[in-house]
């Protein structure tokens, strides 16, 4: 009952962002299944007409749809390049999803048309084009929409993990939900998608039902409601599309990472761009480090908050070294001569990995090391985010030093994920983040790297040169910020968005005026 | 034109002088594998007759009446359709010279029976008001009350009323030429008779050349100026209904003796 009130409650308060994040939600899908239609039903039609193509088109649609869609994301980056982040990729990838229902139901609606009523069209001496558009395209038009209805339904479900491509809708809401262990923000992006689709699948079917039985029945009025439905969809379309794109031609874009510590840092840098400088900041927040960096390079993001050993190792590739001063001097010089980029001054704080388990089982087992902790791990479960797992300086380097072997390979599953699954009692160690605020609301302990195998991951803005030569009085800005936040600052204003369930922006704006 | 009293007394033998208004000349379809569903086809048929095309299922007559709108293209030979072979016309000119029934129809089950009937006039340009009164005398020649049927769609029909509606749709533009593929065939035998009547009535008044298909020797009897009979995809007999009924062929023998097979 405390969880509906408290969903009611979030929906009165955040309103606007609800609205808008639905509007961009409705935006996406319409556009991808809106483009899906005007190339899927032609294609439909075409293989209708060349029978031999249908296989060969059924199975690469087949196989597009076969593919997780965060790895399709995951191609379009590079593909797509300047574009590689926001809305286009999250269009193109609905797209082709939409594809293969729209496709395959033109093909049946057609292929089911009577032989009968064919012949006679033909027989009769319609041409191609006017037995398409008035006897095969209408009779098959509920098939047809049959389609549609199943791919705009697919859509509307695959939009909301377009957020983590930066391109907005209510996945926001859901991913946010699932970093803050925050069942309301999940429930705040899931109500209002589960409800759009059902709206969906409820109109088209409406509209489809009528096709149906318009026969005998007044023609008149299935037009009519087609005709309201596609104005309904047309205006939401366009007012979706302005929604989205009123923003100022002149603005400084701040980009963030997926996680609480990000996007408190990112609203920090907005907060101070904004009140110090006048110009008006854009958020790109919450997307992933290749996706920042892809997005720096091509001038879609002007300023994020990075982290040295990030930089030195995920980005730059070097072998792991420690030594906090060494690596923020060997970044700064490789990031401005060879991306364009400056490192601005540290935050003041380190938030390197931190390898948790449950504060119970330090105590039980008297742990405070990870070398102590590798007599215990070959009965243990693992689970860790997918950057620690596949980065340089994660797992397999780990594993290595410290000797460490568990009962079965490791868990790869979102980073989130693995917080709650450790205090479950799922899984025994994870990879989480020294700064991390749910380390102390769920009773976790860091154990100490007495190898010192991670490197230094001092936070640190970086900007790009182009945005400081045309602005300058943006690094002025920014380096108010310089040795700010120690480490424990940084938990306490985790935790108050992790914990507290505060917004960001808030936990922002209550540092920032606490500082003189 | 003279007028048809009754087909069989109509018709004046090979000497006929009439202008031939389809002519088959040694006209053959050969499908893949060289299996010849139709062979060596000579035969002319003429101005305002009625001809029948009647043989067993698979014989082939179906695809000689498929091949004279071109829904079928041939491999031998050629047919000359008013003075120019088929091949030589635009397929969609001479679809439209040429009125088409089916059995079932083939009617446009989204369309009312008034543009199922004037969908050719209306495809071929003609005004709305000429297409909408050429519909309502077309439907008063099938006997269907032009007013009651005009705003209906087809599944309000019964199968006899569908059958009419495609008789006028065949119709509509005037063609000199109706293609008929077995269009009783799914009749109960009451309306078919019915039919059958009606539609001979309506091939001596209006004078169209009217090629029909079907496999009831009956109906053949009835309604043809002269009967051609198939077998494995040739010609084996085409004679009047008088001299097909002495005919010494066995197949023309077969159908006949099914005629007069007792009931009891």
């Amino acid at each position: 009952m405390k969880l509906i009130q408290q969903t009611i409650e979030f929906f009165i308060h955040n309103r606007h962002e609800v609205l808008s994040l639905t509007l961009q939600h409705l935006f996406l899908v319409a556009a991808g299944t809106g483009a899906a239609c005007i190339a899927g039903i032609p294609i439909g039609v075409l293989l209708t007409r060349r029978p031999a193509l249908s296989k060969p088109v059924l199975a690469i649609a087949n196989i597009l749809q076969t593919v997780p869609s965060l790895a399709l994301f995951g191609f379009l980056i590079p593909i797509l390049g300047k574009h590689g982040i926001g809305a286009l990729p999250a269009i193109i990838a609905l797209f082709l999803y939409s594809l293969l229902p729209i496709i395959r139901n033109t093909l049946a609606g057609i292929n089911g048309v009577d032989p009968g009523v064919r012949e006679a069209a033909r027989g009769m001496g319609m041409t191609g084009w006017q037995m398409l558009t008035m006897v095969e395209l209408p009779l098959s038009s509920s098939m047809i929409l049959a389609g549609v209805r199943v791919a705009t339904v697919i859509s509307v479900g695959t939009a909301t993990i377009a957020a983590a491509i930066g391109a907005g809708g209510l996945g926001i809401f859901i991913f946010r939900g699932l970093r803050m262990n925050d069942s309301v923000s999940i429930l705040a992006g899931a109500i209002p998608a589960a409800l759009m689709a059902l709206a969906v699948d409820f109109g088209l079917g409406l509209i489809e039902k009528r096709l149906v039985t318009s026969r005998p029945a007044a023609p008149t009025k299935s037009k009519l409601v087609a005709r309201i439905a596609l104005a309904a969809a047309a205006v939401v379309f366009v007012a979706a599309f302005f929604f989205m794109h009123r923003t100022p031609s002149d603005r400084v874009v701040v980009g963030s990472k997926d996680f609480t510590e990000q996007v408190i840092l990112g609203e920090l840098l907005a907060q101070v761009i904004e009140t110090r400088t006048g110009i008006p900041v854009e958020r790109k927040f919450e997307l992933s480090t290749d996706i920042l960096h892809q997005a720096m390079l091509s001038g879609q993001v002007d300023v994020y908050p990075e982290y040295t050993g990030t930089a030195f190792t995920a980005i730059l590739k070097h072998q792991p070294i420690s030594g906090a001063r060494d690596v923020y001097d060997v970044v700064k010089q490789e990031y401005e001569s060879k991306f364009g980029i400056e490192w601005l001054e540290p935050f003041g704080f380190d938030s390197t990995f931190a390898i948790l388990i449950r504060k119970g089982d330090a105590v039980r087992l008297n742990l405070t090391t990870i070398s102590q902790a590798a007599r215990y791990t070959p009965k243990w479960r693992a689970a860790f985010g997918p950057d620690f797992t596949k980065r340089q300086d994660g797992y397999r380097g780990l594993a290595r030093m410290y000797g460490l072997r568990f009962i079965a390979p490791p868990n790869e599953m979102d980073l989130a994920l693995t917080y709650r699954a450790l205090a479950a009692g799922q899984v025994d160690l994870i990879a989480g983040n020294s700064t991390d605020g749910m380390i102390d609301k769920l009773d976790l302990f860091q154990l100490q790297d007495d190898r010192h195998y991670f490197p230094p991951y001092d936070a640190a803005p970086i900007v790009r040169k182009a945005v400081l030569d045309r602005h300058p009085e943006i690094a002025t800005a920014i380096n108010t910020l310089a040795g700010k936040l120690t480490d424990q600052e940084m938990r306490r204003l985790n935790y108050a968005v992790d914990g507290e369930h505060r917004q960001p922006a808030d936990v922002a704006r209550d540092f920032l005026s606490s500082l003189p | 034109m003279q007028q048809l009293d009754a087909p069989e007394h109509n018709y004046a033998g090979p000497e006929d002088t009439r202008a031939s208004c389809i002519v088959f000349r040694d006209v053959g379809l050969i499908v893949q594998g060289g299996r010849a569903i139709v062979d060596q086809l000579s035969f002319d048929i003429k101005k305002g007759e009625t001809l029948v095309l009647l043989g067993r299922s698979g014989s082939g007559k179906t695809t000689t009446l498929k091949l004279i709108n071109r829904l079928i293209d041939l491999t031998s030979g050629s047919i000359v359709v008013d003075g120019k072979s088929t091949a030589d016309w635009d397929q969609i000119r001479l679809r439209r010279h040429i009125g088409y029934v089916i059995q079932e129809t083939g009617l446009f089950p989204h369309f009312t029976i008034e543009r199922n009937v004037g969908l050719i006039p209306g495809l071929e340009g003609w005004p709305r008001e000429k297409v909408t009164s050429r519909v309502r005398e077309l439907l008063a020649l099938v006997g269907l009350e032009p007013d009651d049927f005009m705003s209906r769609y087809p599944a309000q029909l019964s199968g006899g009323q569908r059958q009419r509606v495609g008789v006028a749709r065949a119709l509509a533009a005037d063609p000199p030429i109706i293609l008929m593929d077995e269009p009783f065939g799914a009749l109960d035998p009451i309306t078919r008779a019915e039919l059958q009547r009606e539609f001979a009535r309506l091939a001596n008044q209006l004078n169209k050349t009217i090629v029909f298909v079907t496999h009831d020797v009956r109906e053949a009897l009835i309604l043809a100026t002269r009967i051609g009979l198939f077998k494995d995809g040739r010609l084996v007999e085409l004679a009047t209904p008088r001299d097909f009924r002495q005919s010494p062929e066995p197949e023309a023998q077969a159908f006949l003796d099914s005629l007069e097979e007792p009931v009891r």
